[in-house]
């Protein structure tokens, strides 16, 4: 594991500021895999389909199958096809990915706009849609990242070169 | 060789100076007419506070979306020299539009598995030991139409999504040693302050190697589509990784897995698998001058010159071809050779007025040759829409006429 070497106090600069703890929580945070970062909240499938259709339907189609913005569910077992459809639904690897990015660029016009609360509903909408959670289920901090996505396994290391050159 | 300008959206130079306005349209050609020994000659224009391309000159950027904010545009590749990208060309790639951000209340803040957060402000990272550094960055969807065999009619839009600059800016490396990097660290997750919060994850020993927080672009402040007051910039690596307008970096235990490190850039491979942080941009070249939509007035001399780069390190050969493919020359490496930057290749030819494919091939410094397009859908099958740096063929016709080839 790489470390950066222990730099000696002296050689710092010591520029920069500590903030306070306030001012760290107002900087923001990010979502990762195993949960971390997700806030306190829940959210249910059914306050999700209202929110989806409220916020989201009009550019990702009623049902998530794409308008003028992408399919989020749909074609499972295309990935092999000659036409793949890459969705929530059939290759991401993480729910938490959608909390994530929900939260950071949903919806397109106004993001922010959702409240910890809709976000949680909104996912759990959209991965019931995509067959992934039952019709009760209510998803938190414990239960998102406990989400199975279908393509969980779907991802490799980069492995180039791959050409032999000449 | 003269430039067709392409369709309605490239004015030729003249239309140019219809457009420009009555006065200055015939300030200008009264002028050039006048120039003449012999003749009275009229003084120039005075001094400018910023200054501006001839306006004789009409390179510019070309977008596939120019009125969305998901949107991106392509720089002019076939009207540039040397290896610099003047900043205004540079190619824009923005998912929800460029930010306008002030300076003076910008903070890049730090924290994460670190001994100490710290909150940067801009007078902060310049007062910090800086490093400047030529570095191309390219989309990782660059030349994605170049997966049919004849590709794109012109470079710009085949290989167009990609620049170089010279940037200036502090090392990762050394905020790093600032915040104090916790063992337990692996990967540190940047985020951009645009209205999505654009997001990637970087790995550790890349972030403590070359990565720099760059302020500065080719001697000015960074410009506002790359990123303003302060991008990242990973040094060989898909664009999409160099998080613009930068706002905070979080050091964790994982890749947050973000979206465009999961749903966008990641390469689907026959068998459903999809390859993920293919982070480093393969060695690719592309023919400048002749190029697609370009056309030579005559047989005779012609330079033929283009740019090759490799994300792994420096260009140690390119080889050009005029038949096809079917033999090959060392093109001519002039100027600087600097890593995981633009390189200009020259090769002196003499065009006979007969039909021919010119081709260029890269090597770098790991020995990495630039493949085919047949090698990359042999290794990769046809949906992995990113990264594609297959040899690109160009075609001079018995008119002059420069045209895209199969290849
Ligand atoms: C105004 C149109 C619009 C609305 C409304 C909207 N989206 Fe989107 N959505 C987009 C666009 C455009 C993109 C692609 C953005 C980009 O290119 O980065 C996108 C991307 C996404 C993606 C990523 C898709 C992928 O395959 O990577 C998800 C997930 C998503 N939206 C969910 C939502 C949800 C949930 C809502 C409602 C809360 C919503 N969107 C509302 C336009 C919209």
């Amino acid at each position: 594991m790489p470390v950066t070497h222990a730099a000696d106090e002296s050689e710092l600069t010591g520029l920069g500021s500590e903030p306070t703890a306030e001012e760290l929580g107002a900087a923001g945070y990010t979502v990762f895999p195993d949960g971390k970062g997700l806030p306190e909240g829940r959210g249910t499938v059914s306050e999700g389909r209202a929110i989806y259709q409220q916020f989201c339907a009009a550019c990702h189609g009623r049902n998530a199958g794409g308008e003028d913005a992408a399919a989020l569910v749909g074609g499972r077992d295309s990935l092999t096809s000659e036409r793949p459809r890459k969705t929530v639904e059939s290759y991401w690897p993480y729910a938490t990915t959608l909390w994530d990015y929900i939260r950071r660029s949903m919806p397109y016009e106004s993001p922010g706009s959702l409240s910890d609360d809709e976000i949680y509903a909104v996912v759990a909408h959209l991965l019931h849609l995509g067959g992934i959670v039952g019709e009760d289920a209510v998803l938190d901090r414990e239960t998102l990242p406990k989400v199975e996505m279908p393509n969980r396994d779907g991802f490799v290391s980069d492995d180039r070169p791959d050409t032999g050159g000449e | 060789m003269t430039t067709r300008r392409r369709g309605s959206e490239r004015p030729s130079r003249r239309s140019f100076l219809g457009l420009a306005g009555a006065a200055a349209a015939g300030s200008f050609a009264a002028r050039a007419s006048a120039q003449t020994p012999g003749a009275i000659r009229d003084l120039g224009e005075t001094p400018t506070e910023y200054g501006k391309p001839s306006p004789f000159e009409d390179s510019k950027r070309w977008s596939r979306a120019p009125d969305a904010t998901a949107s991106s545009s392509n720089t002019p590749l076939a009207d540039l020299e040397g290896i610099v990208t003047p900043s205004g060309l540079h190619f824009e790639r923005h998912h929800t539009g460029v930010p306008a951000i002030d300076p003076d209340t910008h903070r890049l803040t730090i924290h994460g598995l670190v001994d100490r957060p710290l909150v940067f402000t801009m007078d902060d990272l310049v007062r910090m030991s800086s490093v400047s550094r030529f570095h191309f960055i390219e989309c990782s969807g660059n030349s994605a139409r170049e997966w049919s065999p004849a590709g794109a009619p012109n470079v710009q839009l085949s290989h167009g999504l990609a620049s170089c600059s010279e940037w200036t800016g502090v090392l990762l490396a050394d905020l790093l040693d600032e915040v104090g990097v916790k063992p337990e660290a692996s990967w540190v997750v940047a985020e951009g302050a645009d209205a999505g919060l654009m997001s990637r994850s970087v790995p550790l020993e890349r972030a403590l190697d070359d990565v720099m927080i760059a302020y500065g672009q080719n001697g000015e402040a960074v410009r506002p589509e790359q990123g303003y007051p302060l991008r990242l910039l990973v040094p060989g690596c898909e664009g999409s990784i160099s998080v613009k307008w930068l706002r905070r970096i979080e050091v964790a235990h994982m890749p947050s897995m973000a979206r465009d490190e999961t749903s966008k850039y990641t390469d689907l491979l026959p068998d459903g698998k999809a390859r993920q942080f293919t982070l480093v941009m393969d060695a690719k070249s592309v023919i400048t001058r002749p190029s697609g939509e370009q056309r030579l007035d005559g047989p005779g001399f012609c330079e033929i010159r283009g740019l090759a780069w490799s994300g792994r390190g420096t260009i140690s050969r390119v080889e050009v071809s005029t038949d096809g493919g079917r033999s090959w020359a060392d093109a001519e490496i002039e100027g600087p050779r600097h890593a995981k930057a633009f390189t200009r290749f020259r090769s002196p030819w003499r065009w006979d007025g007969g039909r021919h494919v010119l081709m260029s091939r890269a090597t770098d410094d790991t020995g990495y040759v630039q493949p085919t397009l047949a090698a990359l859908l042999e290794a990769r099958g046809r949906s992995t829409i990113y990264h594609n740096n297959r040899i690109k063929a160009w075609e001079v016709q018995e008119s002059g006429e420069v045209t895209n080839a199969e290849a």
